[in-house]
């Protein structure tokens, strides 16, 4: 029981972290082009993929 | 033909005091000072008691006692354990693994000397 | 190749498979052995992903460049909450809630005015949504037909019109195969858990081909697109930064308040452990799907260079363009599967609601005879059901023909998701605030759901020229701040925004407003608190204690019976009976207990609300008044505080008997230790002893004893009797160093002076037994404070230990002394037989004597190495040893140099 919550409030930590990463304004900061991909696109999906990634690690670790 | 005793003790000062007060008993007396050179000379001196000490180097009384009590050759073999170390726990484990007497020191050679006789069966 | 039979076969095979799925995982439930996982379980959740992300998202992104990622990133973050998700399928399972129609009704005192409410707003809500979805299919299979030179007309009819019938019939046959009615589908959530997975796989690969065959990778894209001056499509325009919140919040609250989402994340759960994959699992998904959504755009404007192709299909069109059949196929097979999803999950969803919640009440009420006369109802619901499924379907036909072309793909969507946020306030407060009331659900709903209705739904309608639009253009009776898209002259913002801002506004304020204004009923109060406090509620006693009435067995059954078929309730009846020891449930006892467990049947069939009256139908149920219900559930609050301070009390209580055994065990080994010095020093004690005694009594009994006996054993009596004063002497300086009673005499000494003193005093002791004693005194004036004579005693033990441990004649002793940082180095090293490295460190140790010699036992107390250690770290230096076997000992320590005064 203290465990489940713990990793729910982790999980919920992690969506107060991504909102701001994810809206504006921080969102208006990413620009310019690189390697010839723009870098709005790889930031988004960057930030986007990297939350995907902490949650996984967080909900699906064991032990710890 | 005189009893055969060993004596294991690593203080050579008793080692003097209890081979002198034997031998003045009439008792054939050989001396060990470790418990590895004590099982070497209950081998080759074939001693019908043994004087053994308690705390030794490399082997103990202890370990020494139950060797020579595993042993069915030497079932008859007589053990008086001595100890500087005089609690009841060890009293106790000393005479559980087939110490026929326990001795501490220092010790009365009065009474030393009947216990041994009286074990020995000599008057 | 693309005829319209082929087109037709195509698409009945992939929904004959889908059939097959769905019959398999309802075989699997029926045996036991469920087919859903975790992973099918976040797999399913992706139906959110519809034709509008198959075929819209890459429309919106070639207008709207990386706005069209708003609709994906709302529910990633949202479903990071996944506290808020586990309480409400904690509650869905705990009242057995079938829809989100009978969720918010059930809280709210399981009021039929409210489940009606939500049910109409649902549904007038999501049609836009259906028709959205009938459309893109529509549209795809024009794109298919008009590229292989056939007419968008099937024998006279509109191909629209008969792909929602088409739709519908699956439905139909999909979702109410099952005549026992109850709220979970297995076989469904398999079959949509394999869509899924089919239309990731044929968007990928049109991506691929697109981005990687059609051009050379993303970089070569977003370069063109560049020059061709698409640039603007993938700059983020922090002047849209409204319209993004807006869509960012409307989409994650779509992720749970779609009836279909609904249905699948809360309804469907069999496992809440399954949230922890799909927490990460479908945000994974959501990404994998929209990688190649803005390349796609792109590679679709570079490509048709403004001949007008809609951009809603350019994932047919391109490939189309290469002459990619197959992979169109796959596109088009992907498309229907995301449609078809949909559809399906969200009629199930919608019938059930009006179902339950809209024809059941009415025909309760109205035509009391005819539900009477009836004796098996199960039959009756599926029928509804049904009926409900083709009518949803037709409003979504009747939705396209009025206002489908005017809009994109993604723009009526949208339209859908502005109407089920509405759902939000009553959830959520719902859920975690008891003093939320049914009036204020209700206002609240209702103010919400007008200002949608006449911002966002109206004009839709009136953009396709339905209805007059002045009302947008001049407001309402011409009145200017009533414009539809500019309440209050509130302008400039896109219409999503505008209806999401205002609709809140109205929606928040009235169910916050009208709720702290007005009063709960006994039922609102004890559902309040059973929603709010899901995870504590005690149930049993308090559950009981809360329903008080007479019934008898025999209309409760036929109640039963009649909505659930008689087998099954045969079957529910037996489940009840046997988890409380009646062997048959004829014998049951008709009480609280029973009554609830009947109304939580019926729920499961026909919703909470209507299960509600009819169980009062069939039961003389006493009124137990509000005040009595607050006193039960005050009661049952207060015995819920109480066991909560008992549990704390209890922890401290436990902890405190952790801490005291730790103690014990402390003291228990430090008394060990006592009793292990003393044992050690007796016998330290009584070893020269038994000498002194046993000599000592042969001299006095034996006058006539030799001269030269005489003359040894008093020799051995003095010698061990200065041994015994020796060891009494140093047990008393080592307990007076050990309890800190020592006394200091602390001066200045210098090191190399008192070194060289004390080898001289020892000097004699190296002479006689022929051992070499040199000393190397580097440095002069190597003054410390220190004791004096404590030093010397150090000193002279470390001499004595070594001059005992060398041979005699080869033996050679060094003593060097020298600076080494901020510290005196003293070193006194030997060539003797050297320590193994055990021996190194117990050396230290009391009554440790080094050395095994047999018969030479050293004449040491096994004191000395401990005192002289004890002396210099009383001093703030460290005394050690370094040696190996065969090579010596080298002893050394090390006495810190004052620090000298600023």
């Amino acid at each position: 029981m203290r465990r489940a919550s713990q990793i729910r409030q982790r999980l919920a930590g992690l969506g107060l972290l991504g909102i701001p990463l994810l809206t504006y304004p921080v969102l208006g900061l990413p620009n310019g082009v690189l390697d010839g991909i723009p870098v709005t696109y790889l930031y988004l999906f960057g930030v986007w993929g990297g939350l995907i990634g902490l949650a996984a690690w967080i909900a699906e670790r064991r032990g710890g | 033909m005189s009893k055969k005793i060993l004596i294991v003790d690593d203080e050579p000062n008793i080692v003097i005091s209890l081979e002198f007060l034997m031998k003045k008993e009439g008792f054939e007396i050989a001396v060990a000072g470790d418990g590895e050179e004590a099982l070497a000379k209950v081998a080759s001196f074939n001693p019908d008691l043994v004087l053994l000490d308690v705390m030794m180097p490399k082997k103990s009384g202890f370990e020494v006692c139950e060797a020579l009590r595993a042993d069915p050759e030497r079932a008859g073999l007589l053990i008086i354990m001595l100890t500087a170390k005089g609690r009841d726990t060890e009293v106790a484990k000393g005479l559980a693994i087939g110490a026929d007497a326990y001795v501490t020191k220092p010790f009365s050679t009065k009474e030393l000397v009947v216990q041994v006789k009286s074990m020995l069966g000599v008057a | 190749m693309l005829s319209g039979a082929s087109i037709a076969f195509l698409a009945t095979a992939y929904l004959a498979l889908l059939f097959a799925v769905a019959r398999f995982g309802d075989a699997r439930a029926d045996a036991g052995r469920s087919i859903i996982s975790a992973n099918v379980y976040a797999l399913s959740v992706a139906v959110y992903c519809t034709s509008w992300t198959f075929y819209g998202s890459v429309g919106r992104a070639a207008s709207g460049g990386l706005s069209f990622l708003t609709i994906y990133i709302g529910p990633t973050l949202m479903l990071l909450f996944v506290g808020v998700f586990i309480k409400m399928i904690r509650i869905a399972k705990a009242q057995r809630i079938t829809s989100i129609a009978d969720f918010i009704a059930s809280r709210y005192g399981k009021s039929q005015l409210l489940a009606g409410m939500v049910t109409v707003i649902a549904v007038i809500g999501v049609v836009p949504y259906i028709a959205l979805q009938l459309k893109a299919v529509a549209a795809s299979v024009d794109v298919l037909m008009a590229h292989s030179g056939n007419s968008a007309q099937i024998a006279g009819l509109d191909s629209t019109f008969l792909i929602a019938v088409v739709l519908a019939l699956f439905s139909i046959l999909f979702g109410t195969r099952h005549l026992d009615a109850t709220e979970r589908h297995e076989g469904m959530v398999a079959a949509v858990a394999f869509e899924s997975v089919v239309k990731l796989i044929a968007f990928i690969a049109v991506g691929a081909f697109v981005t990687y065959g059609m051009f050379g990778g993303l970089t070569d894209l977003f370069q063109r697109a560049d020059e061709a001056g698409f640039g603007r499509l993938f700059a983020l325009d922090s002047g849209k930064a409204g319209t993004w919140t807006s869509l960012v919040l409307l989409s994650g609250l779509a992720i749970i308040f779609l009836p279909r989402q609904f249905q699948i994340i809360v309804v469907e759960n069999v496992d809440e452990s399954h949230l922890k994959r799909a927490v990460w699992l479908f945000p994974l998904y959501l990404l994998l799907i929209n990688v190649f959504v803005l390349p796609l755009a792109l590679g679709g404007l570079l490509s048709s260079g403004g001949t007008g192709i809609n951009p809603d299909t350019f994932v047919l069109t391109l490939e189309l363009s290469r002459g990619a059949e197959a992979l169109a196929i796959l596109a088009f097979i992907g498309g229907l599967s995301a449609a078809t999803g949909m559809v399906i999950v969200e009629t199930i969803a919608l019938s059930t609601m009006v179902c339950n919640d809209l024809v059941m009440p009415i025909l309760l009420r109205s035509t009391a005879n005819f539900v009477e006369k009836r004796n098996d109802l199960s039959g009756l619901l599926i029928g509804i059901r049904r009926a409900a499924i083709a009518l949803i379907l037709m409003l979504g036909y009747a939705y396209f023909r009025v206002a489908g072309e005017a809009y994109a793909l993604v723009g009526i969507g949208l339209i859908s998701f502005a109407a089920v946020a509405q759902f939000a306030p009553a959830m959520f407060g719902g859920m975690y605030w008891k003093q939320g009331t049914r009036a204020g659900a209700v206002a609240g709903l209702s103010a919400g759901f007008l200002v949608w209705l006449y911002t966002l739904l109206l004009p839709s309608f009136a953009r396709s020229g339905w209805i007059g639009n002045g009302f947008v253009e001049h407001g309402l009776f011409g009145i200017g701040w009533l414009k539809a898209q500019a309440l209050f002259g509130l302008g400039g913002m896109d219409e999503i925004s505008h209806c999401v801002w205002w609709s809140m506004l109205a929606n928040i304020g009235a169910y916050v407003g009208v709720s702290l204004w007005s009063s709960r009923d006994a039922v609102e109060a004890s559902q309040a608190e059973r929603f709010v406090d899901v995870f504590r509620f005690a149930g049993g006693t308090t559950e009981a204690r809360l329903w008080r009435g007479t019934a008898s067995l025999d209309a409760v059954v036929e109640l039963l019976e009649r909505f659930l078929g008689v087998p099954r309730a045969r079957q529910q009846l037996a489940i009840y009976a046997a988890a409380r020891d009646v062997d048959d449930w004829r014998a049951l006892k008709v009480d609280a207990a029973f009554v609830q467990f009947a109304e939580a049947e019926l729920a499961g069939a026909i919703g909470s609300a209507s299960a509600r009256v009819m169980v009062a139908s069939v039961t003389q149920e006493e009124d137990l008044g509000l005040d009595e219900v607050l006193g039960i559930l005050d009661e049952a609050t207060q015995v819920r505080a109480y066991s909560r301070e008992l549990e704390a009390k209890q922890r401290e209580l436990q902890e405190a008997t952790a801490e005291l055994r730790e103690a014990n065990e402390r003291l228990r080994e430090l008394d060990r230790m006592k009793d292990d010095f003393i044992s050690t020093v007796t016998h330290e004690l009584r070893t020269p002893l038994t000498s002194i005694r046993a000599l000592s009594e042969m001299l006095h009994e034996d006058p006539k004893l030799e001269l030269a006996d005489r003359k040894r054993f008093l020799g051995i009596i003095v010698g061990e009797a200065e041994r015994l004063t020796r060891l009494i002497n140093q047990i008393l300086d080592m307990a007076k160093l050990e309890s800190g009673r020592a006394e200091w005499t602390t001066g200045e000494v210098d090191l190399g002076e008192l070194a060289r003193e004390t080898m001289d005093s020892v000097g004699q002791l190296f002479r006689e037994k022929g051992v070499a004693l040199a000393s190397e005194i580097r440095d002069d004036g190597l003054v410390v404070l220190a004791d004096r004579d404590r030093l010397t005693q150090v000193l002279i033990n470390l001499l004595s230990n070594a001059v005992k441990f060398v041979p005699g004649q080869s033996g050679r002793v060094m003593v060097r002394v020298g600076r080494e940082g901020g510290a005196v180095r003293v070193e006194v090293a030997d060539n003797g037989p050297g320590l193994t490295a055990e021996e190194c460190s117990v050396i230290f140790e009391k009554f440790r004597q080094g050395g095994n010699t047999m018969t030479s036992k050293p004449q040491g107390t096994g004191l000395g190495l401990p005192i002289s250690r004890q002396i210099i770290e009383y001093f703030g230096g460290k005394l050690w040893v370094e040696s190996h076997p065969g090579e010596g000992a080298n002893f050394i320590f090390t006495v810190p140099l004052p620090v000298p005064d600023e």
